[in-house]
């Protein structure tokens, strides 16, 4: 991994993470990033062959079949009322956004 | 015990335990009536300077209050927290209340249902206060992230708490609550309890429900307590933990009395000593702490030994990259659509969710969302999310290995005590580094505590980090006991 990250990077980045940066703070994630990723090199000292990542804690932390799965019945959800009530824009039924593409 | 502050303003002070309290209750003699107006007047005279609660939940907790002084007038059998006042850190939610983790993009945002581990505090008879300022998303070691403000230590208010549970640890230690609830996700609860100089409990990862807590990192996060003494946060710890079917993640394993077992005697436990947690970086008066505190176990009848844990250096980086890839999934939720703040003018959706982040997000969520994104983005995953998961097996490897040897693990909590106000904001890597005794855990999924551990010099307090096997919490406790028996 070689981590020069470019201002392109860190647009289509900033793009795919639905943010908008302005070009001071895209300039300073560029530096962060660049710093930060030059730190996390030093993984590359490591020989990792044949190791299955690590993503479920729960084969670590427990033998007791804490991975059941429960009967699929259907069960009370959330109020919609309370869950509407904090929408930013709502018609009681759907949250309003504004369009989807520009035509 | 810290030591005179020089400083002109002083806002330590230690609450009663647990014990003394349930008794006041139980006897009518103190109302928890009283006792929540008492704590609520305290908050009111310090809040403004220590900025630990955000908001209040007062009808909420008076209510609760009520009940609990009904049951003691009528003689009956009291549940185990029944009165007792406690915070929540403002990640976890509260049915009704505020729910901001620390960030503007929830600003108003009023949650639908509890947190379990609140639930079960309640049901316990705990009087919930209100809900404490804390780092932005819990993203941050030193509660200087959160878009309301920093929370200031009250052993030396010019200086941090630690972080991302500032608030909490600094709740506890200025008797702003008995007992409060935080969230440990690379140290997050650990850090703060060793720089105010109370005790914090990081659960293994699975042990407390994370139903109701507002996601950072799922494999890394955990719900844990604060509190002054070790059996006390061991008894909060017993209502919290259990099963929960609402979270996937949660184990099944039975809860053991966890106080009970704090009681016994730390005599022949074996103690590792991990040389890679002393060598350079570490602050020479939080070491002589230390030593001081192996010591103490040594004469309380533990048999101390070193340990290897060569990966150490590597799980900062792991960490980091872990822990931003899942970050940056679980904020993309924040998109102004069903709540917390919409930019408003805008034109399109897109749009609509790009202003509304940037706008609302603080610098160190964004940047760690941009790294987390850039470390799962195509042509890098592999490079660095996947190597990242892979070191993160060989690190808990190491620390398994480790505990065949031993039955617990102990070292600093933190490289230094308490750093000024201000003085790491401007580096980002710097402030990561500071994690590095507290990460490994986190990764590895293992438990521990942070115990007061006597303090430098200027009374800055250091803590103690005391780590066991998963579900070994009762081993960490064991120790702490031992520990906080020294009074260093």
């Amino acid at each position: 991994m070689t981590a020069k990250v470019t201002v392109q990077e860190v647009e289509r980045v900033a793009e795919l993470a639905h943010l908008k940066l302005t070009p001071e703070e895209t300039g300073l994630m560029l530096d962060n990033l660049n710093a930060i990723l030059d730190y996390v090199a030093e993984l590359n000292e490591l020989d990792t062959t044949g190791v299955t990542p690590l993503a479920q804690m729960c084969e670590l932390g427990d033998a007791t079949g804490s991975s059941a799965l429960r009967a699929d019945q259907t069960q009370p959800s959330l109020d919609r009322a309370v869950v509407m009530s904090q929408a930013p824009e709502t018609d009681g039924a759907f949250f309003k956004v504004p369009k989807v593409i520009e035509r | 015990m810290v030591s005179e502050i020089r400083t002109a303003e002083n806002f330590i002070e230690k609450p009663q335990t647990l014990g003394a309290l349930r008794e006041e209750i139980a006897s009518g003699r103190t109302k928890a009536a009283d006792l929540a107006a008492g704590y609520y007047d305290r908050i009111a005279a310090i809040n403004p300077r220590l900025n630990v609660y955000l908001s209040l939940t007062k009808e909420r907790a008076m209510e609760q209050a009520a009940r609990v002084d009904a049951l003691a007038a009528k003689g009956d059998p009291l549940a185990p927290l029944s009165g007792i006042p406690v915070g929540i850190k403002d990640v976890l939610m509260m049915k009704g209340a505020p729910a901001t983790a620390g960030s503007r993009i929830l600003e108003g945002y009023l949650p639908p249902y509890d947190a379990t581990a609140v639930q079960k505090l309640e049901a316990a008879g705990a009087v919930l206060l209100g809900k404490i300022n804390c780092d932005e998303f819990a993203m941050g070691s030193s509660n200087e992230n959160s878009a309301y403000g920093p929370v200031r230590n009250p052993v030396d208010t010019e200086r941090v708490p630690g972080g991302s549970s500032g608030g909490s640890a600094a709740a506890v230690a200025a008797n702003m609550a008995v007992a409060t609830l935080g969230t440990d996700t690379g140290g997050s609860i650990r850090q703060p309890a060793s720089f105010c100089g109370v005790v914090g409990v990081l659960p293994t990862y699975g042990r407390v429900s994370r139903y109701g807590l507002i996601a950072f990192a799922s494999s890394l996060d955990r719900v844990g307590p604060f509190a002054a003494n070790v059996r006390d946060a061991a008894t909060l710890l017993g209502v919290i933990a259990g099963h929960d079917a609402k979270d996937a993640t949660s184990l099944a394993a039975p809860v053991p009395d966890y106080a009970a077992e704090s009681d016994k005697q730390a005599e022949g436990l074996r103690i590792g000593v991990p040389a890679e947690y002393f060598g350079e970086g570490l602050d020479p008066e939080v070491r002589a702490a230390i030593e001081k505190g192996i010591a103490a176990l040594e004469a309380a009848g533990c048999t101390v030994k070193p340990v290897s844990l060569p990966l150490t250096k590597y799980a900062v980086p792991v960490y980091y990259l872990v822990a931003t890839a899942e970050a940056s999934a679980n904020l993309a939720r924040f998109d102004g659509v069903r709540y917390g703040y919409r930019s408003p003018d805008s034109d399109t959706l897109s749009a609509m969710y790009s202003h509304s982040r940037d706008e609302a997000f603080g610098a160190e969520v964004k940047r760690r969302i941009l790294l987390g994104t850039y470390a799962l983005s195509a042509g890098y995953y592999d490079a660095y999310y996947l190597k990242a998961q892979q070191v993160r097996r060989l690190l808990a490897e190491e620390y398994l290995r480790a505990f065949t040897e031993v039955d617990a693990i102990v070292s600093p909590t933190a490289p230094m005590p308490a750093f000024k106000l201000g003085e790491k904001t401007g580096d980002p890597l710097a402030m990561y580094l500071a994690d590095i005794y507290t990460v490994t855990a986190s990764l590895a999924g293992i438990c521990g505590v942070t115990v007061p551990c006597g303090a430098t010099q200027a009374g800055l307090p250091v803590g103690m980090q005391v780590l066991a096997a998963h579900l070994n919490e009762g081993t960490a406790f064991r120790v702490a006991r031992a520990v906080e028996a020294a009074k260093l």
